[in-house]
């Protein structure tokens, strides 16, 4: 059986319940993620997976439905539920407007502080992670207002990685930046899920992202969970994407064409790497023959 | 949702009150604080309570929205309603127990305040349920143009208000998400001394004023590439059209202004 | 092509005090043509804002000048029919909302111009149809999504009747579906109405719409042609820290290793017409 960090058993959240206003913004969803996993969540604005989100660590509490992390229900005991926080660590959209101290260095604390660690871990922690997101030492002293908007977005990064949670959950973290910026924070994910193996989510818009960097794919739609499964089985649903309106990546809509078109491209690819190595295969196949 | 709140009361809908010039309701809920004062005795306030009554109902507000407006005031209205129970001694006594003494006198001037009182919330509450704050303010804001002679910036003020309507739901949810981010890194708001609530919300108060700041800024360029420049030449889309029903709204309040003079004048004083 | 704005040999610098002035653009020269859709593409901090803001007079140039249909920005006297003329559309929709009202947003500028009351109520309801928003015109605005507002705030940049909207990275904050709908919304005023277009992005796929294409890094133009030949130069684009289209960067991979495709190719669609050609020849 499979290692299972954290895990919805029949979530749903409903807002102004019984009255006129009310909504369900997630709706009986049930996953289960996997230790060490790379998990991209999908799915429009209002598909729900912000308020998913939010319940991984325990801001809001589902109105049925249970959250267990490590088999335990974060909501076993309420008072503990500040500790869940550190455990699974949420880095929401624009990260950067939650910055708020003199020093970089005292934000990025401002986390483990709360933990109520010793000064010492406290430091190496921060010094640690820091230099992790490509920050030098020279930076430990500035403002965070002064950063240019993608040093921003890392410190704030830093920040949430400082708990070392054992899930770390980040809300678009690319959202805004330019293309250097992009890729610098998909990098860093990256990085962050090979040297610690801990399970990262991330939600994000850009499906040439996801398949990028995710093991797995979550699809929210309309408060359900559309798919949970490896990248090659949720785009093997590209129609049912496609009919919810989502995208699939632009590699995979050429492999689709060409296919369509009737070149024998043998394996689905997603990324640019696999689009290469297979569309050179093609023709090279097509030189012997 | 955070979103789905409504800045002032408003409460949306058609009838007469809804479409009665945002002005003219202004002036006559001042015309009507003005006359209820003027009451002297409970027949004239009967009816102002009458004319308070049917501008409720015609105005399809439903009753709990006005039992919520009063709910906060309760205190203030008790509160008067006792000390003028024990500090009026008038007419009959009833109950004489230590200095307590209450009197006939002293239950139905109580009563008469209490009466009074609720009336002015509910009138009140009228014309902010029945007009859109945006209204509202560009009521004020032409209600008070003739102070421009005085070198007041009227527009400013207005524009200062209208801004801040704006804003109000922008940052709510502005405060909303940043406590969410900090609360994600352990912050604490929930328990501790005052002195620690208090710093606790630096993190919050901090994002804040700055985003706040930021968007001030930004604000004020947009602003200026459209083509703002203060009140000087400036026409408005909405005109603010004086109707039938407002004619007779105000002939209605006079004639109630009359009758609450000859009540007074006839039927002797209570207060 | 009649020159619509021209920036002649323009410098600027963000004076902050008590430092040394950041110079944003030396010696820059651009001239934007009448009725072109002009994409202005580069990284954030190369001076493509700046660029944005001198067009409409909200800063000024310390060196050179910019004129717009042959007026200065500089002269006071024009500042509000260069204002009129050339419509700003900004990234964070929230801060550039006025009113609490859709409908009385889009009419806050024509009453600042002071335009006649039911000529701007005309205007206000044209505008809001044109962008699709004539439904939501008595909504509050934090009731609206992030594409919306960006329809909402360019609605009200149309109800100025400008010959020139210069929108500074529109969709940044956007969800995709939000993009899409300015992105069409743009091309439609572009393409229906005539009006210039200034589109300022570090997003190639927006980009790759436009009719010209200019990429800036450190205050300077390294390129200004067609989406098509811009596209080309992969190397001088990664170097000036953006994008290439997957399907170009693909197509020159390709290339390389010796498959027959243009490198030229902007679009998945093209890629893969361009593929079965190849395959056909091979």
């Amino acid at each position: 059986m499979a290692d299972i960090i954290l895990e919805t058993k029949n979530l749903t959240y409903t807002y102004a319940p019984k009255t006129a206003g009310e909504v369900t913004a997630i709706r009986d969803v049930s996953v289960a993620i996997e230790r060490g996993t790379l998990v991209g969540i999908i799915g429009h604005t209002g598909s729900g997976k912000s308020t998913l989100i939010e319940h991984f660590n325990g801001l809001m509490r589902g109105t049925s439905g249970v959250v267990l992390l490590d088999g335990k229900d974060i909501w076993e005991n309420k008072k503990e539920i500040r500790s869940v926080r550190f455990r699974v660590g949420v880095c929401f959209q624009y990260p950067e407007y939650q910055l708020f101290e003199e020093t970089v260095y005292k934000d990025v604390a401002f986390g483990p502080k709360n933990m109520g660690l010793s000064e010492e871990e406290i430091d190496r922690r921060v010094r640690e992670v820091l230099s992790f997101v490509g920050l030098e030492e020279r930076y430990l002293e500035l403002s965070p207002f002064d950063l240019s908007g993608g040093e921003k977005r890392r410190v704030a990064i830093a920040g949430i990685m400082a708990m070392e949670p054992q899930v770390l959950v980040l809300d678009e973290p690319c959202a805004g930046l330019d293309p250097i910026g992009r890729a610098t924070v998909l990098s860093l994910i990256q990085n962050y899920q090979k040297t610690t193996g801990s399970t990262v989510i991330i939600v994000t818009h850009s499906m040439e992202d996801a398949a990028l960097i995710a093991d797995r794919i979550l699809v929210m739609n309309q408060a359900r969970l559309a798919f949970y499964g490896t990248v090659e089985e949720v785009f093997s649903h590209a129609g049912e994407l496609q009919s919810m309106g989502l995208d699939i990546p632009q590699m995979m809509r050429l492999y689709l064409l060409l296919r369509e078109k009737g070149l024998p491209v043998s394996k689905t690819f997603y990324t640019l790497e696999q689009a290469k190595k297979a569309i050179l295969a093609c023709f090279k196949k097509g030189e012997n023959a | 949702m955070i979103s789905d709140i409504t800045i002032g009361q408003y409460y949306s809908g058609t009838s007469v009150l809804h479409r009665l010039d945002a002005r003219v309701k202004i002036l006559l809920t001042v015309l009507f604080i003005v006359i209820i004062f003027l009451c002297k005795n409970f027949l004239s306030l009967a009816l102002m309570f009458a004319l308070t009554a049917v501008s409720i109902l015609l105005s399809g507000v439903p009753f709990r929205m006005f039992f919520k407006s009063l709910k906060p005031i309760l205190p203030i209205i008790l509160f008067t309603a006792v000390l003028n129970i024990f500090y009026i001694k008038k007419g009959t006594e009833l109950l004489s127990f230590w200095v307590i003494t209450i009197t006939t006198g002293g239950l139905a001037t109580a009563f008469f305040m209490a009466v009074r009182i609720i009336c002015l919330i509910m009138c009140s509450s009228l014309l902010t349920y029945t007009t859109t704050p945006t209204d509202l303010t560009d009521a004020i804001e032409r209600l008070l143009s003739p102070l421009k002679v005085l070198h007041i910036q009227v527009h400013t003020l207005a524009m200062m208000m209208t801004l801040a309507l704006r804003f109000i739901p922008t940052l709510i949810e502005e405060i909303e998400r940043i406590t969410n981010a900090q609360k994600a890194r352990g912050a604490d708001f929930e328990s501790g001394r005052f002195m620690q609530r208090v710093k606790a919300m630096i993190p919050v108060l901090v994002p804040l004023f700055v985003s706040a700041f930021r968007r001030a800024y930004e604000l004020s360029f947009a602003m200026s590439c459209r083509c703002y420049h203060g009140g000087e030449g400036r026409t408005r889309m909405k005109q603010m059209k004086l109707h039938l029903s407002d004619g007779v709204s105000f002939l209605l309040f006079a004639l109630v202004l009359a009758g609450v003079i000859v009540l007074n004048h006839f039927f002797g004083k209570l207060i | 092509m009649n020159d619509f704005i021209r920036f002649e040999n323009v410098s600027f610098a963000y004076e902050i005090e008590g430092e040394a002035a950041k110079p944003v653009l030396e010696n820059f020269s651009l001239t934007v043509h009448e009725g072109e859709f002009l994409a202005v593409l580069g990284h954030n901090g190369c001076g493509k804002s700046t660029v944005a803001k001198l067009c409409n007079g909200i800063e000024f140039p310390q060196k050179g000048r910019v004129l717009v249909r042959g007026l200065d920005t500089a002269s006071e006297e024009h500042l509000l029919a260069i204002r009129q003329c050339v419509g700003m559309v900004f990234q964070n929709p929230d801060n550039q909302i006025v009113a609490t009202i859709v409908e009385d947003d889009v009419a806050f500028g024509p009453e600042n111009l002071g335009v006649e009351p039911a000529e701007i109520r005309k205007r206000v309801d044209a505008a809001l149809r044109r962008v699709g928003m004539y439904d939501f015109r008595r909504f509050e605005p934090h009731k609206l999504s992030g594409g919306q507002k960006q329809r909402v705030a360019i609605a009200g940049v149309i109800a100025m009747q400008p010959a020139c909207i210069v929108l500074d990275e529109p969709t940044a904050m956007l969800d995709p579906r939000g993009r899409r709908d300015v992105m069409d919304t743009v091309k439609m005023l572009n393409r229906e109405q005539g009006i210039t277009v200034v589109l300022i992005t570090h997003y190639m796929d927006e980009a790759a719409q436009a009719d010209r294409v200019v990429v800036m890094d450190h205050g300077r133009i390294l390129l200004d042609d067609t989406p098509r030949r811009v596209f080309a130069q992969t190397q001088t684009l990664l170097r000036a820290g953006l994008d290439v289209p997957q399907a170009t960067a693909l197509a020159k991979e390709l290339r390389k290793n010796g498959v027959d495709v243009p490198a030229d190719v902007l679009t998945v669609d093209e890629l893969a017409d361009a593929l079965v050609r190849a395959a056909q020849q091979n």
